[in-house]
């Protein structure tokens, strides 16, 4: 089957001065925007109307060093996204490699991490129906940890079997990475707030 | 060296300053914290340093700085929205109805 040629994926549209992905990336961070932003508004919501003295302390629940270390690894993460593609921009596909796998790497940690602190709370009978607290952070965390599930995906596709665009058409596969570290930086600033927000308030 | 490449390895050498910047601030997050500021305070500053992690992050690591004017137009609209989505629970806070957060 022969590939029939698409346009815009390296060279950009003289209407929007963009690449088409890019600009569809943007409109879909955009819908992701008011999917948390929602959320966010309904943990408002929820804290504003607890009597007062009855909302949780997140540090009383939860484990601060865990989420410390999980925000951390998390910006590495973002570091070593950008920086696989920046790699490609200096055309070494060695590097590249090496900082797509970390990224990987990196993510899975944050699962793994998040698997941990998930089994404490169940141990415990910590479950969503407890309390409102816990319903709004297992929602929230449980999301944000399938948009990172996802981001792995397609990480992994684009550091196995996907890279071999790297030698048919190196402009558009430094396009998709770029498009995909856009997603990604997204959900590492999900969690920038996320962290303080369940963890620390 | 082409003016790509320069300008990529100027552009790495932000990538790490931003890197660096975000760790040194969640430091300063978790040490407010054990600060035990006013309710008021405590969420002030925590919001107001994820904010500035936040810009980070977008500005450089998604390169806000120099995006396309399609695009900040579209992020006005959705920045509208998502702080019109925030402030509707304060719209009707006199409609809350008080402790319902315990659902035993």
């Amino acid at each position: 089957m022969s590939s029939e040629y698409m346009p815009y994926t390296v060279e950009t549209r003289p209407d929007t001065g963009l690449y088409n992905a890019r600009l569809g990336i943007w409109l879909f961070l955009a819908s992701e925007v008011m999917l948390f932003g929602a959320l966010f508004s309904t943990y408002i919501l929820l804290r504003v109307g607890a009597e007062p003295g009855h909302w949780p302390q997140g540090a009383s629940i939860l484990n601060v060093p865990i989420g410390t270390f999980n925000t951390a690894i998390l910006i590495a993460s973002s570091m070593t996204m950008v920086m696989s593609w920046a790699s490609l921009k200096l055309k070494n596909f060695g590097k590249y490699k090496l900082y797509m796998g970390l990224t990987i790497l990196f993510a899975l940690v944050f699962l793994g991490m998040k698997y941990i602190e998930y089994s404490q709370k169940f141990e415990h009978h910590l479950f969503p129906s407890h309390s409102t607290y816990l319903a709004i952070y297992f929602t929230l965390t449980g999301l944000h940890a399938l948009h990172i599930i996802g981001g792995v995906i397609v990480n992994g596709y684009f550091w196995g079997p996907g890279s071999r665009m790297w030698q048919t058409d190196p402009g558009r596969f430094t396009n998709r990475i770029e498009v995909a570290g856009l997603y990604w930086h997204f959900v590492d600033l999900v969690w920038i707030f996320l962290f303080p927000v369940l963890y620390l308030l | 060296m082409s003016a790509e490449i320069e300008h990529v390895n100027a552009e790495v050498k932000k990538y790490l300053l931003v890197f660096i910047g975000l760790l040194f601030l969640t430091m300063v997050t978790v040490a407010a914290s054990y600060l035990h500021l006013p309710l008021a305070m405590a969420v002030l500053l925590a919001l107001v340093i994820a904010t500035i992690k936040g810009s980070l992050v977008v500005c450089y690591f998604m390169h806000m700085i120099s995006e396309k004017r399609l695009i900040y137009l579209v992020l006005g609209f959705t920045v509208t929205f998502f702080a019109a989505v925030l402030l509707l629970p304060m719209v009707n806070h006199h409609d809350i109805i008080r402790g319902a957060e315990v659902v035993h």
